[in-house]
């Protein structure tokens, strides 16, 4: 007869009876298995993102215009400080900011009501629902902007017939024609491409809530928003914010949609837009480096802020604790 | 039984080793077609890749009846760039920048000229060919090919802005388009008639062309003092011809009948509504008639209608002082880093000859630049505005020849945009101010 001791559930199972020696050489063995596996995977990511990120910086510190290589010049932080002096930066900032939270917030609401509708759905009807759902996403970002700008156009487009009802509009409304109408249909575009996204992401911490909880709350006689409110939400808090930061960061760099749209017209540049212009049309590497160096510091500090600041945890978003 | 189970076994891999020999052949074509398209053909014969603007098929057709020509002497294989003349410069900066030895020839935008040749992007146009290429040809076209007092690229096709009218309107109107008319008569016209005058007020080049010509038309030019050096170059906005090039702007804009989009408003926004009920005068470039004619095809047009085009000369922004028209069109480039420019630059003299560019007048819509095209027959009848269209390219001024074109024409689109709002004593300054700053390094566009 033998007796067996279970570990308390939830606790990893160490040898502990194992000499130290023995746990080290494991440990050693399992890291070096580690970096064999995540290694070359890592030698791919360094070369495609931090090799052009180190070299966007180093061109950020030169006077470097394609057509003139000749009389590059090391200016040092200068390009920094003409960009940040300039207030052509700063609304370019204000306008991708002003994108990213409208469109971030609309997509959060749709894309969890979504959500609650895919994992609500009869199983039979749930993968077709997926789909439709999810075909606005696989839509070239390039392909959708032209669509909406189609739409919206007075010449082509049937949104003004169509929706002459409304009060502001009109035949003669021309939504490309000023600030205001021109972000409506920007951020349009956007959550329309997006929400399946950020859907998608929380379905997934949708199914990660335990149904002996929302069982449980439910014997007690709590109602649905307070199922809602106590089970549901607290127990996917890492999906949402997981959902949330990918959602912001990818917003931050809107481009396409303005580039077909208005091509920053109307103060509709965004910081991408910028660094487009200065990089490709202009042919200034070096200032177009710094815009895109600032950029990236941005998506940084974003990252940052979701991870410090929010206790985001991509592990536990992953189900992996 | 055993043989039956081989027997797939055995199909599967003759399949196999079959696909692979199939894939391992088509690798081979591959490879080959690939390396036959950077240096030579099949018959041996040179390949020289032709860079061009998407078109109707013109230039393919002209690429394919100069390799005939050539009787094997070269080929010519095209290559189509982006839509928008900026982005066919991008891409073809960005090329020439990595020493792109496969561009043999390029249809360049006139305005990036001076960018490419100041580059050293383009080969040195030999004195002969020179000499031969520009012979017959309207001045503004040799000037869009020039740059620091050379010819960098040799004229093709030249295209410029007429004044597009209805004939009931202008009649109606009492106006006498037989003599030279200005913006002033054409605002009073418009609103006496209720029709619309259509001007391409988009933030995008269209702009700077427009703005050119209003101020060229004044007298003045968007760059005075003309330099290499960027911080050289002294701008003329607010000259006297500037600040009036910027009134007349403004006083179409808020005329009341340019229509309701007229801050998006580009050459095929304007044909449409040129092509409405309430269509009446048009600055456009010539493609509009045959646009017209193709509609009637379609059905989505009357006949009336485009019986009732006529076009003339652009308007004068005064009375006393000679319209200057946009000009546009392509001219060709040869790659500096070709490996065969003495070909590529034979092959520019087939491409401009008389016959090819009557030809692609007649089938493109895309007016030549060699002047005696304008007598062929076969033009006339398909272009009855031929010699409208010749006086006009006679009298265009180009847009401002500088290495930093995309710095002069960004800075002027984002100040004079949107149109309506442009204010004549203010405007030209900030945008001096701006392109000035820009040009320093010292602002973002």
């Amino acid at each position: 007869m033998s007796t067996t001791t279970l570990p308390p559930a939830g606790k990893r199972t160490e040898p502990v009876s194992a000499p130290d020696r023995h746990t080290s050489d494991r440990a050693k063995a399992e890291r070096k298995l580690g970096w064999l596996l995540a290694g070359p995977a890592l030698a791919v990511m360094l070369l495609v993102t931090a090799y052009p990120i180190a070299q966007a910086f180093y061109d950020s510190l030169f006077d470097y215009r394609l057509t003139d290589p000749e009389n590059r010049s090391f200016t040092g932080l200068n390009n920094y400080l003409v960009i940040l002096t300039d207030s052509l930066w700063w609304t370019a900032v204000g306008v991708t900011a002003l994108i990213t939270v409208i469109t971030v917030a609309v997509e959060l609401v749709l894309g969890f009501a979504l959500a609650l509708v895919m994992n609500k759905a009869l199983q039979a009807i749930r993968p077709v629902l997926r789909a439709a759902i999810l075909i606005p996403y696989a839509v070239i970002t390039v392909v959708s902007a032209f669509a909406w700008q189609f739409a919206f156009d007075i010449n082509t487009g049937f949104v003004n017939s169509w929706f002459a009802w409304l009060p502001g509009v009109s035949p003669t409304t021309d939504w490309f024609g000023d600030f205001g109408t021109s972000l409506f249909v920007i951020c349009l575009a956007e959550i329309w491409k997006t929400t399946p996204f950020i859907s998608l992401l929380l379905l997934a911490g949708l199914a990660q809530v335990p149904e002996v909880l929302q069982e449980a709350a439910q014997v007690d006689g709590a109602t649905w928003w307070q199922r809602m409110r106590r089970v549901t939400l607290p127990n996917m808090k890492a999906a949402i914010m997981v959902a949330l930061l990918f959602r912001t960061l990818d917003a931050f760099r809107v481009f396409d949609s303005i580039f077909i749209m208005t091509a920053g017209a109307n103060g509709t540049e965004s910081v991408s837009f910028l660094a487009y212009r200065q990089t490709i049309s202009r042919l200034e590497i070096g200032l177009g480096s710094a815009v895109s160096v600032l950029l990236f510091l941005f998506v940084v500090l974003i990252a940052f802020l979701f991870i410090k600041g929010f206790k985001v945890d991509l592990a536990q978003a992953r189900g992996e604790r | 039984m055993p043989s039956t189970e081989s027997t797939p076994r055995r199909e599967r891999a003759v399949r196999s080793r079959g696909l692979r020999a199939l894939g391992a052949g088509a690798a081979a074509v591959v490879l080959a077609s690939g390396l036959a398209a950077c240096g030579s053909s099949d018959s041996g014969a040179p390949v020289l890749n032709w860079y061009i603007n998407p078109d109707s098929g013109g230039q393919a057709e002209i690429a394919a009846r100069c390799t005939d020509a050539a009787q094997g002497k070269y080929t010519i294989a095209t290559s189509t760039l982006p839509r928008e003349a900026s982005a066919q410069r991008e891409q073809l900066v960005r090329r020439l920048a990595a020493n792109d030895a496969s561009i043999d020839i390029m249809s360049l935008d006139p305005p990036f000229i001076p960018e490419f040749a100041q580059a050293g992007f383009l080969a040195p146009v030999p004195e002969d060919v020179a000499g031969r290429v520009t012979e017959d040809v309207v001045e503004s076209a040799i000037q869009g090919s020039t740059w620091d007092g050379e010819l960098v690229a040799v004229p093709f096709w030249a295209n410029t802005q007429l004044l597009w009218y209805r004939t009931s309107v202008a009649e109606a109107a009492g106006l006498d388009m037989s003599q030279p008319v200005t913006w002033d008569q054409i605002i009073q016209a418009a609103q006496d008639q209720d029709v619309l005058i259509g001007v391409q007020g988009i933030r995008a080049e269209a702009l700077t062309v427009w703005f050119n010509a209003l101020i060229e038309s004044a007298g003045g030019s968007i760059i005075a003092e003309n330099s290499t050096d960027p911080e050289q170059i002294q701008l003329g906005l607010t000259s006297e011809a500037g600040v009036r090039a910027a009134e007349v702007m403004r006083d179409i804009s808020n005329s009341g009948q340019v229509g309701p989009a007229l801050s998006t408003a580009n050459e095929d926004s304007t044909a449409t509504g040129f092509e409405s009920d309430q269509g009446g005068f048009m600055v456009n470039y010539p493609f509009v008639y045959p646009r017209g004619l193709a509609a009637v095809e379609a059905g989505t047009l009357d006949q009336a209608t485009v019986d009732d085009y006529a076009a003339t000369v652009y308007p004068r922004v005064d009375e006393d002082t000679e319209a200057a028209p946009p000009y546009g069109g392509i001219n060709l480039g040869v790659g500096a880093f070709s490996e065969h420019p003495e070909l590529a630059y034979e092959a520019t003299e087939c491409i401009t000859s008389t016959e090819n560019q009557a030809y692609y007048f007649t089938s493109n819509g895309n007016p030549a630049s060699d002047s005696t095209v304008y007598e062929d027959p076969e033009v006339l009848e398909a272009f009855p505005q031929a010699p409208v269209i010749l006086e006009s390219l006679e009298l265009a001024a180009p847009r401002p020849q500088t290495p930093y074109y995309s710095e002069v024409s960004g800075g002027l689109q984002r100040e004079y945009h949107p149109t309506a709002s442009i204010d004549p004593e203010q405007t030209p300054q900030d945008a001096t101010e701006l392109i000035e700053a820009v040009l320093r390094k010292e602002q973002l566009l």
